[in-house]
């Protein structure tokens, strides 16, 4: 009997190492252990055998069933390890194929400069106005100051459309002030506004366009002064350009609708053909600002005696370009595409203060 | 405004330097445009003087010079022949850099001889092409380190301008030394030809003023046996010097007055004038051949210096050929005149003279100076050309000028921040030529006759800050209105970078392209009425407003795919116009897809983009733009410039929210643009506002313990009927079981009869309190069989 024993051992652990296979394996468990299995027909014959030798020889073959059993299962696991490893192998790709095509789109430099100036001036309280691009003569000259045959009205190359029935001239806004007279109509001081926004003036070469972009900047109260618009644009300055030292000046200049008006330049310096914003040994001009005009306020029915303010106009594609290096402001408008991908601003890109206003 | 430093200085006395003149001027409001200094390449070569020329001991044709420079004696090997004991000649240290031969000097060793600078040619210098020998000044005898373009008279540095249309006083030089001397640069001077010249017999020509307004004033002198010819060398000199070609002297007289104190004179020929001066309007069609060589026609608007026959000069503006002077003129006419800034610069504009004249009268000539400018006219006049002056011919009178403001002290600091002694605003004040009254009821200050740009406190505020200096103006914080920052944007405003991010994430450039384009193009996309017209377009490219994005997008396509750019997408967040009126332009956002829908790509099949491109990028920027496209609908209409059956509307009731589709055939013909193209257009202004009420809470989230279960349907359609109208009558079935129907299949072909197609739902029922029984499932599959039939004529496919 233990002979027998010791033959079906050896000749069961010699199938279960030679099983190639999980499925290989499985026929092996069936042959020994199933239900019709050799060790089952064989522990079904112990009944037969005489009490006493029943007893061992039924441990043997319980022994022999846990072996088997053993066996198998460090069989299955390493056939199971093998043929993952073969499966693997077998799946493997050519992970230097390039990615399935993202959406890659930009946004252009200059709208990334205005949502900026959106960011810088909102810190400081201002809030955004808008108004129509077509205007008419009185908000965008007469309320500005600049009266009916002001060579101003010439010098700034206005665009007419034609005239209409009552005999009104619209015009193309040449510049964002318009909506300083309609934001003084409409509310009471204080006011504090940036107007972003398109203007158009009649010029056409290498450094005008016909249309371009200015932000407009308006305070009304009853005691702001020239102190707090060169504390306001000297802020602006150094943080939209990221130059925490850049010389900011102030000089006078002459608007119809500032008095007194003042010209700001910003520090640079020009080295081998090259421009660099920050202190240098010369100086950039890029805005205009000045006290509003008393008339401008009347004409806005705000009386003057008792309140006064400052404004700011600057060209939104000046400084973009100055900030960006953007060499030539015709390329703004080409929509090229090389030229938009190469200067443009990734859409999650927002401009905050806090964040960071520009990679 | 140019002049030059030399010039200035006949009305200013100053020690202060070129620089701190130029800073001053432009902190003053008269910006510096620039600075030529004839001087600066100059600047190191000065006088030295040759103690011993001796001749090399190893070159037969150089000689070891010791020469004394300014700064001490070295030794100059130099091979010019003209080199010599005891001669002055020009001389350059180490490290000046040679023009002519573009060269810097370094020390060096000359056959065994060291030499350090060099005495320098004409042609080194290039001032000609002389290169015999070396320059030689010792007959002139300047001192040892005298500056040589001292010697040469190039030391006058040129300083333009660019002048404020207030500052007509600053057009004349005399107004930038008053400006400089109230800024503390120095003393003003009385200027030359101050004194009044007595006139020795009555004119024999008078000046009768019948044009009103336009010419209130005129003032005539008669100077008999003048001797023209060229003008001294100092004059030319001086004119050159500033750009203007000298002419003769009386011309050069008049533009030397023009420049010296903005005080433009014009001289007849006063044997060439018949009878008097008529100062009168023009004829319509009056034909003058001005000084310029041009011929002008008139208005009646114009103002017109004639005689008693015909027109002679346009008054304020230039002057005519015909009664010019020349080389032969014996006697002249003086006309010393205001004509009035409006009409001069309207004038000025129509006939498209830019004078010199023009310039200083629309700025507006300062009326005080009639009679003084007609007498130092005279004066010159006699002093360069001889003659004899007329007593003065004054016709009319002074426009009227005088007024006065009242000043408050206190207005400079409530104005500027800067706090300004009156002692002080009143010394600026009078220096600029202001006249102060302080009486009982405050000070009234009176501006002078040469500013009528001055109107009020604020302007006289400005008088006094700017010279007392903006750098003094403190730089002070702006006062917060809250602790923290507020929106800067209202909600509405926020959709135009929302909707921006949005498209520019999906793909597209965002492009800025102009609010014009060629009327012809803009009939083609629902615009082109003549109120939109340009009357003075800069060219007829860009003569009307957009009615529509796209256009301007589709020409841009076009220009790319010249570049090779077969495939891509654009956008733009803008404005488009309707009408005229302050409400009639719309934000949108429009889009553009061309070629492929994507590059090429191993993993991924390639299409070209089609009409649900465009549909997604209006979805997604009307989404970000805060618009509820769940609840928006979708029809098949769309404007004519997109293709009738690829096109359509996304809308909120009867708010057509966006249009999309591929874009008609004809219009991508006339872009040049074979292969797809679609585009969108988005109404952001029509979005709806969200409510205010209820702050950003969101409702509360219901999640149902039972899990969901989805059965597909096929159903047999006809063509006409739509995926949406199928999948709503779908959803009607049940509403409160069915939460979410989807198309996923579009079949048409074998097994399909003609005229119908296959639409495949996947229809999701959510149980509410108990898992659905198989009973329940297949009743609620019957009723959505039910429901399709009765709304579309579906049937369901076996």
């Amino acid at each position: 009997m233990a002979i027998a024993i010791d033959q079906l051992r050896a000749d069961l652990l010699a199938q279960v190492e030679a099983a190639g296979s999980t499925a290989a394996l499985d026929d092996v468990r069936v042959s020994a252990l199933g239900r019709k299995g050799v060790i089952t027909d064989q522990m079904k014959t112990l009944g037969q055998l005489p009490p006493d030798e029943r007893r061992a020889a039924g441990q043997a073959f319980n022994a022999l069933k846990d072996e088997v059993a053993e066996a198998l299962e460090t069989r299955k696991a390493g056939l199971e390890a093998a043929e993952l490893e073969a499966r693997l192998a077998n799946e493997r790709i050519d992970v230097t194929l390039p990615v399935r095509p993202q959406p890659d789109g930009r946004l252009h430099p200059l709208m990334q400069t205005w949502d900026e100036l959106v960011a810088i001036f909102g810190e400081m309280g201002f809030v955004v106005a808008e108004g129509p691009d077509i205007e008419d003569d009185w908000h965008n000259f007469t309320a500005l100051n600049i009266p009916e045959e002001h060579p101003a009205r010439q010098e700034m190359d206005t665009f007419y459309l034609r005239e209409d029935a009552d005999g009104h001239r619209p015009v193309l806004r040449t510049h964002t002030s318009p909506v300083q007279i309609r934001t003084m109509l409409s509310q009471k001081p204080p006011i504090r506004i940036i107007v972003p926004g398109r203007t158009f003036r009649s010029d056409h070469d290498a450094t005008h366009s016909p249309m371009f972009h200015q932000v407009e900047g308006l305070v009304i109260d009853e005691a702001t002064h020239m102190g707090h618009l060169k504390g306001t644009l000297i802020e602006f300055c150094r943080a939209f350009f990221g130059v925490q030292d850049l010389p900011v000046r102030f000089r006078n200049s002459h608007f119809p609708f500032t008095e007194p008006s003042a010209e700001v330049d910003i520090g640079c310096s020009r080295k081998d053909g090259g421009l660099t914003i920050g202190a240098g040994d010369d100086w950039l001009e890029i805005l205009g600002s000045g006290m509003v005009h008393p008339k401008v306020l009347e004409y806005c029915g705000i009386d003057s005696t008792k309140y006064q303010g400052w404004a700011f106009g600057m060209g939104i594609e000046r400084i973009a370009m100055l900030k960006y290096g953007i060499p030539d402001l015709r390329t703004m408008y080409d929509s090229d595409l090389r030229w938009l991908k190469h200067y443009g601003f990734a859409p999650l890109d927002v401009p905050s203060l806090l964040g960071g206003l520009a990679r | 405004m140019k002049f030059t430093l030399g010039w200035l200085k006949e009305h200013l006395e100053t020690d202060a330097s070129l620089e701190e003149i130029t800073d001053k001027l432009t902190m003053l409001g008269l910006e510096v445009d620039g600075v030529t200094d004839p001087a600066a390449a100059l600047a190191p070569f000065k006088v030295a003087y040759v103690i011993e020329a001796k001749q090399h001991p190893n070159a037969d044709r150089l000689r070891v010079c010791r020469v004394q420079t300014a700064d001490g004696e070295v030794q100059v090997v130099c091979g010019a022949p003209n080199a010599r004991t005891g001669m002055k000649g020009v001389f350059a240290p180490e490290g000046t850099f040679i023009p002519g031969s573009g060269m810097t000097l370094k020390p060096a060793e000359i056959r065994g001889e060291a030499s350090s600078g060099m005495l320098v040619s004409e042609r080194e210098l290039e001032l000609s092409e002389d290169h015999d020998g070396i320059i030689d000044l010792t007959d002139l005898d300047p001192e040892v380190g005298t500056p040589f373009a001292d010697v040469l008279g190039l030391n006058d540095p040129m300083i333009e301008i660019g002048l404020t249309p207030n500052r007509g006083d600053c057009a004349g030089i005399r107004g930038i030394a008053r400006d400089l001397a109230a800024a503390g640069l120095g003393t003003l001077k009385p200027g030359p030809y101050a004194s009044n010249v007595p006139g020795g017999f009555a004119s024999p020509i008078n000046v009768h003023l019948e044009a009103g307004d336009a010419c209130p004033m005129f003032v005539g002198r008669y100077i008999r046996g003048v001797k023209n010819g060229p003008s001294p060398a100092w004059l030319q000199q001086r004119l050159k010097a500033i750009g203007l070609r000298p002419i003769s002297a009386l011309v050069d007289i008049t533009n030397y007055f023009t420049m010296d104190r903005a005080r433009p004179l014009h001289v007849f020929d006063a044997d060439k004038v018949h009878g008097d001066i008529h100062v009168r309007f023009a004829k319509s069609g009056e034909k003058l051949e001005a000084l310029d060589g041009r011929t002008y026609t008139a208005d009646d608007t114009m103002c017109m210096v004639a005689d008693e026959q015909v027109g002679e000069a346009f008054g304020g503006i230039m002057g005519g050929e015909p009664s010019g002077c020349s080389e032969e003129t014996v006697n002249v006419f003086v006309e010393s005149a205001w004509f009035d800034p409006v009409r001069t610069a309207a004038t000025g504009r129509k006939l498209g003279i830019h004078s010199d004249a023009r310039y200083r009268f629309e700025r507006g000539v300062d009326p005080q100076s009639l009679v003084s400018g007609a007498e130092a006219a005279a004066a010159m006049i006699m002093e360069l050309c001889g003659g004899e002056a007329s007593e003065l011919v004054i016709a009319g009178t002074e426009p009227s000028w005088q007024r006065s403001f009242e000043f408050r002290p206190a207005r400079v600091e409530e104005l500027t921040g800067v706090d300004v002694a009156k002692a002080e605003a009143r010394q600026t004040l009078e220096a600029l030529g202001f006249t102060w009254h302080e009486g009982c009821l405050g000070i009234q200050v009176a501006p002078p006759s040469w500013r009528p740009d001055v109107h009020g406190e604020a302007d006289l505020v400005e008088e006094v800050i700017r010279v007392h200096g903006y750098d003094a103006i403190p730089i002070t914080p702006l006062p917060r209105l809250t602790s923290l920052p507020q929106p800067a944007v209202t909600e509405s405003q926020a959709r135009r970078p929302r909707s921006r991010r949005a498209l520019a994430s999906r793909g597209l450039l965002e492009a800025v392209t102009f609010s014009f384009l060629p009327k012809a193009q803009a009939a083609k996309f629902g615009g082109g009425e003549d109120a939109l017209s340009l009357i003075n377009p800069i060219s007829a490219e860009l003569d009307q407003m957009r009615p529509s994005i796209l256009p301007n997008l589709l020409d841009a396509a076009a220009r790319n795919r010249n570049q090779g750019q077969r495939s891509a997408g654009m956008f733009e967040v803008g404005p488009q116009y309707r009408d005229t009126s302050h409400t009639g332009q719309d934000l949108m956002a429009t889009g553009l897809r061309w070629g492929l829908a994507g590059p090429r790509h191993w993993a991924e099949a390639q299409r070209s983009v089609d009409a649900f491109d465009a549909k997604a990028d209006a979805l997604a920027a009307l989404e970000a733009a805060g618009a509820p496209v769940g609840n928006a609908q979708i029809s098949a209409e769309a404007p004519s410039w997109y293709h009738p059956g690829q096109s359509g509307s996304i809308r909120l009731g009867k708010v057509v929210l966006a249009t999309f589709g591929t874009l008609h055939p004809a219009i991508l013909r006339d872009y040049d643009i074979d292969g797809a193209a679609v585009g969108f257009e988005c109404f952001l202004d029509r979005i709806p506002m969200p409510r205010a009420k209820g702050g950003k809470s969101r409702p509360l989230l219901k999640v149902e313990a039972l899990l969901p279960v989805e059965r597909d349907f096929a159903f047999l359609v006809d063509t006409g009927v739509s995926a949406d109208a199928l999948a709503r009558a779908a959803r009607q079935a049940d509403k409160v079981m069915i939460v979410d129907v989807a198309v996923f299949d579009v079949y048409t072909g074998k097994g399909v009869p003609d005229g119908q197609k296959s639409l495949a739902l996947s229809v999701t029922y959510q149980p509410r309190d108990a898992t659905l029984t198989d009973e329940q499932i297949e009743a609620l599959g019957a009723k959505v069989v039910a429901v399709v039939e009765k709304a579309t004529g579906g049937m369901l496919r076996g």
